[in-house]
């Protein structure tokens, strides 16, 4: 069964038809080419695939693209207007050397927008507590941990 | 994953017909289990109920009976709920140790109890603060509602709408963690209701159990080392690549001896 969905993405509002046993991550990254989200795991244990809905971190792999229907998505695209720009948090990673080949990082960032969403100055411990269902096989996460702490700092900065 | 017939009804009695007059039809909630069920082609359903749009579904409220959350609540909101940390601290606590954060943005009540997995971390509540279950035709108290490993009394026609939690004087629920998955390798929850000491376990059986002694001894005297001579049979418990039934049988009464400690400092 194919169904209608209705959804804005990363700003833009957009309808397109997809059949109901597709995976919200494959309608994302091959229906609308926005790759940034990574696929590392297919089984809702990486991270890589996090997007927000509505404003809530999900793992992208483990949900129907029609379970989406009706809401707002940001991805790792959306964060900023402009490809020449980074958001504050992109940077700090950069600046910290919170990533080394970068697969994890798009859902790293998207996790620690959660983190801040729920305390803008979040401890060592809950930020590694909300890092739990994102995995990284390359930096031993002390550098994320290093740069989730500043990207917090530069958002409450900027905002 | 094979395809399917997808259903978005807006309330229950809509969603109910569409599971009697489907070939094989089953409901979806957030999709946490189903969706890897699915993949897996362990469930190849031909329709899909997404409860997601049923209002009556998604409310938290506090009446003479306890709290009352509906099935749809997700793992996130139980922990956050303010009516719940101030009348069942334990019950939000234990909702924030499920998984990660973005499985508790997306997970619910409501699914972690129909599936039953034997490590999750709901049946120790539900068992343990005696809570009751409400379907969309009877009411099932939790005790009756959990049959066996992935089991319960629920009919392939049946959804929960909610589940009902009788208000403890002080309860604390202690998991071990399995470090990877975050399900509980033991779980355990006590509750103090006064005439009625109850501990639940999950995580060491196939299913969540009682330990009636361990509640016997609660009741004579509400303290840590009125459990230090006890032991926990070996016999039912699980034998897995995570831990042996001794080890288990090891972890349930220390981690019930440290939800009897955090009752106590509770008061
Ligand atoms: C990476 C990861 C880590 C996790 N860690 C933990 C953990 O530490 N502890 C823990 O307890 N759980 C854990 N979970 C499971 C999680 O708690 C989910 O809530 C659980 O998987 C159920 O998911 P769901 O609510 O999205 O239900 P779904 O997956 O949508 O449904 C699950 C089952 O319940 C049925 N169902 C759903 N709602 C109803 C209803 N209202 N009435 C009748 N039947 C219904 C469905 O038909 C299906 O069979 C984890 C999951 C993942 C992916
Ligand atoms: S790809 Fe989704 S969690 Fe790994
Ligand atoms: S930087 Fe390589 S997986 Fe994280």
């Amino acid at each position: 069964m194919s169904i209608s969905l209705s959804i804005e993405i990363n700003g833009k509002k957009q309808t397109s038809k997809v059949n109901a046993n597709v995976l919200l991550v494959d309608f994302l990254r091959d229906a609308l080419k926005l790759t940034g989200t990574h696929i590392g795991c297919d089984t809702a244990q990486c991270g890589a695939c996090t997007i927000h809905i509505n404003g809530k971190a999900i793992k992208s792999c483990n949900i129907l693209a029609a379970q989406a229907d009706g809401t707002k998505i940001t991805t790792i695209e959306g964060l900023t207007t402009d490809d020449k720009d980074m958001h504050p948090m992109q940077q700090a990673f950069k600046n910290h050397h919170g990533l080394q080949c970068g697969f994890c990082t798009p859902g790293m960032i998207m996790s620690a927008l959660q983190i801040i969403k729920n305390d803008n100055d979040p401890s060592d411990a809950s930020i590694r507590e909300g890092l739990e269902g994102n995995l990284c096989r390359c930096t031993g996460y002390h550098n994320i941990v290093e740069a989730i702490k500043a990207g917090a700092k530069a958002m409450q900065n900027k905002g | 994953m094979y395809n399917f017939a997808y259903h978005k009804p807006k309330n229950i009695t809509e969603a109910v017909n569409i599971l009697q007059n489907a070939d094989d039809a089953k409901v979806l909630a957030g999709g946490q289990t189903l969706i890897a069920t699915m993949k897996l082609r362990l469930a190849s359903p031909t329709d899909i109920v997404d409860l997601s749009d049923i209002e009556e579904l998604a409310t938290i409220s506090k009446t003479d009976k306890g709290i009352i959350i509906g099935a749809m609540k997700t793992h996130t909101q139980v922990s956050k709920s303010e009516i719940i940390q101030n009348n069942i601290p334990s019950l939000s606590y234990m909702a924030s140790q499920i998984g990660d954060q973005m499985v508790r943005n997306q997970g619910t009540i409501g699914g972690s109890v129909a599936n039953n997995d034997p490590a999750a971390d709901y049946p120790a509540a539900i068992v343990g603060l005696g809570a009751k279950i409400f379907t969309n035709s009877r009411e099932i108290r939790g005790d009756d509602f959990f049959t066996g490993m992935y089991e319960t009394c629920l009919n392939s026609e049946e959804i929960i709408v909610s589940i009902s939690f009788p208000i403890p004087i002080r309860s604390a629920y202690v998991k071990f963690k399995n470090p990877a998955s975050r399900y509980a390798i033991v779980g355990v929850m006590v509750a103090d209701y006064g005439s009625d000491v109850r501990v639940a376990v999950t995580g060491a059986g196939n299913s969540v159990f009682r330990l009636e002694k361990f509640e016997q001894a609660l009741s004579n005297d509400f303290s840590k080392d009125s459990l230090s001579k006890l032991t926990v049979p070996t016999a039912d418990l699980i034998e897995d690549m995570h831990a042996g039934a001794a080890y288990r049988a090891h972890l349930v009464k220390v981690m019930a001896q440290r939800a009897v400690s955090d009752c106590c400092s509770q008061i």
